[in-house]
């Protein structure tokens, strides 16, 4: 976050004197931008006007210049403390009253300065290092015995989203889930914006990896060539799925099945309900996906593409997982923190027909990554932004769709 | 009748420089100043009925002449200057010692705000204007403007020659306004704008607000200010006022002029 901010006080005759305009200007003059909260005017010519102003800066030293212009126009910096800290007690336990995040750019106050928090997230602690120079959001099972952890309130402050440049489906960064809303120009801005994060990846830009959390239902419903499509065409670095999605992938390359049901004929194939658990068996024979990839026994699909790509995987197990496929992440704790190790760098995230998926991966990503849920069932937009992830856009539609349309959108011949 | 408080200059002189007028260099000629000062009270005294208050001189403060800069004096309110230059701090305990053997209630401004009394904080009708960023600072007028409930609107002096509100805004007791716009900067100019109409305001040329005439005392239609300011004494006598002039030149190597050497009492 390149964002640092102050808040001022201004009070008098600051609004026929036009100082209020004055520090406003010179804010604005000096490159910097501000919010003004608590506007009062006074009713008659003696009673006094008073503005308190959030100032943000893009540095440390432009804010501290711009307060040290407005300050001679009476502009005062309104007191706040430095946060405070307490040392956890054990490994993987918080010390009581530790402040616990949400998934806004948050920043601490530690010796005056203010501080931002690394790797934001919801629902974390703020552990700082021993020197005082940084802060990062930290699950409660990795925090180790003696971390210096923040507590209470103080000192702490969460940043709102500023609204975007781009004035596309992202710019109001609020959910709205709606059938009846029309797709297509949600979908042209999501591949506009892919368009644009797939050349600055190929420039090593920061932030500019794109994100995909799937479920099995883009296998099922006739997602996969698109999905594959948008994969061996680089505008996906990430991919988060579970054993299912990779298994009935591997499947329809092995059977042309999915499930048991011809992708093709589009009927049960007999003794279908086989083919992805002999699927699972081949790879668990060959040793891993990547293997299957390599040796050529697996030609095709999602999977494929995701090796051939060196798109980074995650697969993250659940309780009725057959199998499960090499590679699998089995304990929940540890795929966790296997997802979260992937976030930094994702600028676009896309979570696609898996409620658990999408709930998990909503639940590691900072409010300023642009997220968008698909889902045929409304109700998983809905419990995503329920659960706090309020910058999701909301698009309620069958997943094969979604993912046609944007490959389509993005140059795919159908 | 008004009344003016004054300080002979018995001691006055260039003792330091703490604006861009004084030289040390540049002595007084003591014999002159303190003729030039008797010519100026003989006319608030002799031509106007001006009753004078004389605070008594103190040896090592010359700048204690300038009693339009020991503070601001509402009713019977003395509100004490806390001055931005140490030099002229050590006028301060003997000011408000004046103020309070007079019977005045004093006021003093919270401590690490300056605040440089009637030479930065003018009034007219009902507004008072206030001039920051030199000597006084922009914080003293919310608190001036609450205890007095009156409007302050604070203009910044962007040009050091001009160094307090009162050597280039004078305003009169007709509504009218002698400024040099030059030594504010575009939201003091139109803020000035929005308060005095555009015929009762008059822009002093550079030459005269160099002489400063808009360090002048206005008294009913009488407004006294420094010879040498001929544009503006025309416009004067347009709107109805009889001039006066008093050659103020020794005063002015300090940086002051018939407005700075006088502080209105009632």
């Amino acid at each position: 976050m390149d964002q640092h901010q102050e808040r001022v006080c201004l009070q008098g005759h600051i609004i026929d004197s036009l100082m209020l305009a004055k520090v406003l200007d010179l804010i604005v003059m000096m490159g910097g931008t501000f919010d003004l909260e608590d506007v009062h005017i006074g009713k008659t010519r003696e009673e006094p006007s008073r503005a308190r102003i959030v100032i943000r800066a893009t540095s440390y030293s432009l804010l501290n210049d711009i307060l040290k212009a407005i300050q001679p126009h009476g502009a005062l910096v309104e007191g706040e403390a430095d946060c405070r800290s307490d040392r956890a007690p054990a490994d993987g336990l918080l010390p009581d009253d530790f402040y616990a995040t949400t998934h806004l750019p948050t920043q601490i106050r530690l010796n005056g300065r203010w501080l931002d928090v690394d790797r934001i997230e919801m629902d974390l602690a703020i552990v700082v290092d021993e020197q005082g120079l940084a802060a990062r959001a930290v699950p409660m099972g990795e925090v180790g015995r003696g971390d210096r952890v923040i507590v209470g309130r103080a000192g702490v402050r969460v940043i709102p989203l500023q609204r975007p440049q781009e004035r596309d489906v992202f710019g109001f960064m609020e959910s709205h889930v709606s059938s009846e809303r029309p797709h297509g120009h949600v979908i042209a801005d999501i591949a506009a914006r892919m368009r644009r994060l797939r050349a600055q990846y190929q420039q090593e830009q920061p932030g500019s990896k794109v994100l995909l959390a799937g479920g099995p239902a883009i296998i099922h419903a006739g997602g996969r060539e698109a999905l594959t499509w948008l994969i061996e065409q680089g505008f996906i670095q990430v991919l988060f799925c579970g054993n299912a999605l990779a298994a009935h992938d591997m499947e329809a390359d092995l059977y042309g099945t999915s499930l048991g049901y011809g992708l093709t004929a589009g009927r049960a194939v007999p003794h279908g309900h086989e083919h992805h658990l002999r699927t699972i068996n081949r790879i668990r024979t060959i040793g891993s996906i990547q293997a299957a990839v390599t040796s050529g026994v697996i030609t095709q699909g999602i999977m494929a593409a995701c090796v051939r790509q060196e798109v980074s995987v995650v697969i993250a197990g659940t309780i009725r997982d057959d199998g499960p496929l090499p590679g699998v992440i089995t304990d929940s704790v540890e795929a966790q923190s296997a997802m979260r190790a992937m976030i930094p760098g994702v600028g676009l995230a896309l979570l696609v027909a898996s409620t658990l998926h999408a709930i998990a991966t909503g639940n590691l990503l900072p409010a300023t990554i642009p997220t968008v849920c698909v889902d045929v069932n409304p109700s998983v937009p809905t419990k995503l932004a329920d659960r706090g992830s309020f910058q999701a856009v909301g698009l309620v539609m069958d997943a094969a769709s979604f993912l046609t349309e944007l490959a389509r959108v993005l140059g795919r011949q159908a | 009748m008004s009344r003016l408080l004054v300080c002979p200059p018995d001691f006055f002189g260039i003792e330091y420089e703490i604006n861009p007028w004084m030289r040390l260099s540049n002595r007084v000629d003591h014999e002159r100043a303190v003729s030039q000062w008797r010519t100026l009270m003989e006319i608030f005294d002799q031509n106007l009925g001006v009753v004078l208050e004389r605070m008594p001189p103190i040896p090592g403060l010359p700048d204690l002449v300038f009693t339009a800069n020991a503070g601001l004096v509402v009713g019977r309110t003395a509100v004490v200057s806390h001055f931005r230059h140490p030099e002229r701090q050590r006028e301060e305990a003997h000011v408000e010692r004046w103020f309070r053997r007079q019977g005045y209630d004093v006021m003093t401004v919270q401590t690490g705000l300056h605040f440089e009394g009637a030479g930065d904080l003018l009034g007219l009708s009902d507004t008072w204007f206030g001039g920051y960023r030199q000597r006084s600072d922009i914080g003293v007028y919310p608190i001036l403007s609450e205890h007095f409930h009156r409007e302050i609107i604070p203009l910044e002096l962007i040009d050091n020659r001009f160094y307090h509100l009162d050597t280039c805004f004078c305003p009169l007791s007709g509504g009218e306004l002698l400024y040099f716009p030059e030594a504010f900067d575009r939201y003091g100019r139109q803020a000035i704008a929005e308060r005095i109409p555009d015929q009762l305001r008059f822009a002093v040329p550079e030459a005269e607000a160099l002489t400063f005439a808009c360090n002048a005392v206005c008294v009913g239609k009488h407004v006294v200010l420094p010879a040498g300011c001929p544009t503006t004494q025309t416009w004067l006598r347009a709107r109805g006022y009889a001039s006066h002039t008093a050659q103020l030149d020794e005063f002015m190597k300090s940086g002051g002029s018939a407005k700075c050497l006088t502080l209105a009492l009632d």
